[in-house]
C-alpha cells in the first residue's frame, strides 16, 4: 500500500474508484489483450463512463475539476494494472488540452463530449522525418475558402484508427515553429487515412500507426488558437503530457516492485526466502527508494502546475527520472525472478518491454535533458 | 415509475467470514462489508427502467448504522434517495421479521415496483422477496433473468434449472433478480460526489409502529443453536505419475462427478 496525502476526501473516493476499476476491469484482461494485440475499447469506455477521461478539466466543461496532483495518482493506479489503458487516458487527456486551453467558445462546446468519455482523442505531432525535432514538421495545411486542406504523413500516432478526433499539427506558414498551426480534425474526415498498426516491441494493446493525410478538408473554424500558434500549443500540452507519462512510469515500476517483493518473500534458496539475502534485499530497497523519489518529483511538478507556476523543467525532470526508474526497476524485477522472470508466465518480462516505450514517447529522455539543460542555461 | 430497490450490506463473500461466538449472528464487525452482489443488479435494473420510463429510484436498506456506507455506495450508482431502517432492536432478526420491517417501510413509500436481489450472500435463504410480496398483497416475480415493463404490466423471464418461465403480473409487484439480468454499472466520479448530497432518511422501529419484541433475536422464528468452524482443508491427494497418472486423475474426477 502506498501512503498518500490527498487534498480532499473526494480525491480519496476517486482513487478508490480507480483502484476498483483497475483491479476488476484492467488487471484480469491485461495479459491476454497484450498477447493478442487487442485494443480494449470496451475497457476505455467503462473508464470513460466512470468519469476518468476528463479529470483535470473544469466541471463547467464536463470535466471532474481535479488538480493534476490527483489526476496523476489515478493514472498511476491504472498503470499499475495495465499500462496501455493508463496511457490511453493520458493521451486522451493530452488531446483535449489544446481545445480546453486555447479553443474558441464554439470549439469549447465540444468539450463535454470529449471529456465525458464518449469520444476518444489522439495527438498528431510526430512525423517520419521529424520526431525529436518537431518544429521541422512538414505536413501542410493550405487554406482553401472555409477549409484547410491537409496533406502529409504523421507517424507513431497512438489511437490511430481508433480515435474520434485528432489534433493535427501542420504547417500553414513558413519554416520553423512560427509556421505551425493546430487543427482539431474529426476522424471521419475523408482523406484521413490511418495505416497498418506498427508491430511494436510491447504495449501492443495500444494501437500506434502512421496517418496519411490526403487532401483532408478540415473546416477553418477547427483552427485551435491562431495561425502560427500550433507549436506553442503543442509544447504547452506536452508539459502536462509528460507528467502523465511520469505517472504511468511510477505505476508500472510500483507494480514490478510489488510483484518482485511478493516473489522474493515466497521463493527459497539455500534454505531461506531470497529476500533475506542482502544482495537481493538491497536491490529491492534501491528500487523502492527510486520509486518514492520519482513519485515525489512527479507530485512536486504537478503541484507547481496546479498552483499556476512555471513547471516545464520540473515536468521534464519527472518524466526523465520516473521513466528511467521504471526501466531499471522492471529490469531488476526480471532479475529477482530469475528464470521465471524471463518467461511470460509472469508479467515482469512484459513490463520490462513496456517500460522502454516510456523513455521514448512525448520527448525522448535525451530531449528531456535538452529541456532541463536549456532551462539551466537561461535561468 | 416509483421504484424501490432493496439493498443489504453483507460481509464480503471474497473475504474470511464468521458467525459471532456470543449469539451466532453474522459477524459484521470483522469482515469488510459490501453491497450484496445481487442487489447491484437490482439497482442497475431499476436505473435502466428509470432511464426508459422515467420516475424515481429509492434505495431501502435495513441494517446497522455501518450500512450507511453501502447505501451511499448504492446511491453513487444513480438512485435518487434512500431510506435506512436502523434500530438496535433489529439485531438478529430472522427472515420473517425482516420482511415485516421492510414491508412496513415499503408501505410508507408506496412503490410501483420493488426490486431486489434473489438472495443475499450471507443468509442465502431466498425467502424475503416472497414474504414481502405476501405481506404487501402483491405478486412475487422471483429469480428474474429479464424484466420488461409495459405500462402497468411487468413480465419476467424466471430462471429455472432447466431454462426459464415467462411470468406476468400487474404492478405493483416484487421482482427479485439474478446476476444474469444485466451488467451493473460502476459508479462514476460525478455520481460519487452527487451521492453525498442525496437524501438519506433513517427510520426507527417506532416510526414504523413495530414493537421491538416482534423483531431481533427476541422475536426470531428461527435460531442458530450452534455453529462451528469449517474444518481446515485436508492435504488433498497427490498423484505421482507412474505411467497410470492420467487414468487415476480421470478416476478421481469421475468419482467426484466432475466428468
Ligand atoms: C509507441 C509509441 C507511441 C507514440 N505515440 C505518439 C503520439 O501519440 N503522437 C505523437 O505525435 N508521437 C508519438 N510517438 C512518437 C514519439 O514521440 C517519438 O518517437 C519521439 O519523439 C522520438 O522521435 P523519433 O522516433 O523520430 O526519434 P529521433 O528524433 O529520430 O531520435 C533518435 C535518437 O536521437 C536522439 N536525439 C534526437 N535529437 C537529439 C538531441 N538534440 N540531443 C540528443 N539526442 C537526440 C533521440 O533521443 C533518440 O535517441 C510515439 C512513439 C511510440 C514509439
Amino acid at each position: 500500500m502506498v501512503e498518500r496525502i490527498l487534498p480532499t476526501p473526494d480525491a480519496g473516493d476517486l482513487l478508490d474508484l480507480a483502484t476498483e476499476l483497475a483491479d476488476r476491469e484492467l488487471a484480469p484482461r491485461a495479459n491476454d489483450d497484450e498477447a493478442r494485440s487487442r485494443f480494449p475499447a470496451d475497457v476505455i469506455r467503462t473508464v470513460g463512463r466512470a468519469g476518468l477521461l476528463g479529470l483535470p478539466y473544469p466541471q463547467g466543461d464536463g470535466g471532474a475539476g481535479q488538480p493534476y496532483e490527483v489526476y496523476l495518482q489515478v493514472l498511476e493506479i491504472l498503470a499499475s494494472r495495465w499500462l496501455a489503458v493508463a496511457e490511453a487516458v493520458s493521451v486522451h487527456t493530452l488531446a483535449c488540452y489544446p481545445v480546453a486551453r486555447f479553443g474558441s467558445a464554439e470549439q469549447r462546446k465540444l468539450l463535454p463530449e470529449m471529456l465525458g468519455g464518449d469520444l476518444l482523442g489522439a495527438y498528431c505531432l510526430s512525423e517520419p522525418q521529424g520526431g525529436s525535432d518537431a518544429a521541422a514538421l512538414t505536413t501542410r495545411g493550405v487554406r482553401d475558402g472555409g477549409h484547410y486542406v491537409v496533406t502529409g504523413t504523421k507517424a507513431w500516432i497512438t489511437h490511430a484508427g481508433r480515435a474520434d478526433f485528432y489534433n493535427v499539427f501542420c504547417r500553414t506558414g513558413g519554416p520553423g515553429p512560427d509556421g505551425i498551426s493546430c487543427l482539431l480534425a474529426d476522424a471521419r474526415t475523408p482523406g484521413i487515412l490511418p495505416q497498418r498498426p506498427e508491430r511494436t516491441m510491447a504495449f501492443r494493446a495500444s494501437p500506434v500507426a502512421q496517418i496519411v493525410f490526403e487532401d483532408a478538408r478540415v473546416p477553418a473554424d477547427r483552427l485551435v488558437g491562431g495561425e502560427g500558434q500550433g507549436f506553442r500549443i503543442a509544447m504547452s500540452a506536452l508539459d502536462g503530457g509528460r507528467l502523465g507519462i511520469a505517472a504511468c512510469a511510477v505505476g508500472l515500476a510500483q507494480a514490478a516492485l510489488d510483484y518482485a517483493v511478493g516473489y522474493a518473500r515466497e521463493r527459497t534458496q539455500f534454505g531461506r526466502p531470497i529476500i533475506d539475502f542482502q544482495g537481493l534485499g538491497f536491490l529491492l530497497a534501491d528500487a523502492a527508494t527510486q520509486i518514492s523519489a520519482a513519485r515525489a518529483l512527479m507530485l512536486h511538478a504537478a503541484r507547481l502546475r496546479d498552483a499556476g507556476r512555471p513547471h516545464s523543467a520540473e515536468a521534464a525532470k519527472a518524466k526523465l527520472f520516473a521513466t528511467d526508474t521504471a526501466m531499471k526497476v522492471t529490469t531488476d524485477a526480471v532479475q529477482v525472478l530469475g528464470g521465471a522472470g524471463y518467461v511470460s508466465d509472469h508479467p515482469v518480462e512484459r513490463w520490462m518491454r513496456e517500460a522502454k516505450v516510456l523513455q521514448i514517447v512525448e520527448g525522448t529522455n535525451q530531449i528531456q535533458r535538452v529541456v532541463i539543460a536549456r532551462h539551466l542555461a537561461r535561468s | 415509475m416509483n421504484i424501490v430497490v432493496l439493498v443489504k450490506q453483507v460481509p464480503d463473500s471474497g473475504a474470511e467470514r464468521n458467525l459471532r461466538s456470543d449469539d451466532s449472528t453474522v459477524d459484521r464487525g470483522s469482515a469488510s462489508n459490501v453491497i450484496n452482489e445481487m442487489d447491484e443488479y437490482a439497482i442497475e435494473e431499476a436505473l435502466r427502467i428509470r432511464e426508459a420510463h422515467g420516475g424515481e429510484v429509492t434505495v431501502l436498506s435495513m441494517g446497522p448504522a455501518g450500512a450507511a456506507e453501502s447505501i451511499r455506495k448504492a446511491l453513487s450508482m444513480g438512485p435518487d434517495g434512500a431510506v435506512h431502517v436502523v434500530d438496535d432492536a433489529l439485531h438478529g432478526s430472522c427472515a420473517v421479521a425482516t420482511s415485516k420491517v421492510l414491508a412496513a417501510a415499503l408501505r410508507t413509500l408506496s412503490p410501483d415496483l420493488v426490486l431486489c436481489g434473489a438472495e443475499s450472500t450471507d443468509g442465502r435463504v431466498q425467502v424475503v422477496p416472497h414474504m414481502l410480496a405476501e405481506r404487501l398483497g402483491v405478486a412475487a416475480l422471483t429469480g428474474a433473468r429479464k424484466l420488461t415493463v409495459d405500462g402497468g404490466t411487468l413480465t419476467v423471464e424466471r430462471q429455472t434449472e432447466e431454462g426459464y418461465e415467462v411470468v406476468t403480473a400487474p404492478a405493483p409487484a416484487v421482482v427479485s433478480v439474478w446476476d444474469t439480468i444485466n451488467e451493473p454499472r460502476y459508479p462514476s466520479f460525478k455520481g460519487i460526489m452527487a451521492a453525498k448530497k442525496k437524501p438519506l432518511r433513517t427510520l426507527a422501529l417506532a416510526d414504523l409502529g413495530i414493537p421491538a419484541d416482534e423483531v431481533g433475536l427476541a422475536g426470531a422464528t428461527s435460531a442458530v443453536v450452534e455453529h462451528s468452524q469449517r474444518p481446515p482443508r485436508s492435504g488433498g491427494q497427490k498423484i505421482t505419475d507412474g505411467g497410470d497418472g492420467g487414468v487415476r486423475l480421470v478416476e478421481f474426477l469421475a468419482a467426484e462427478k466432475f466428468v
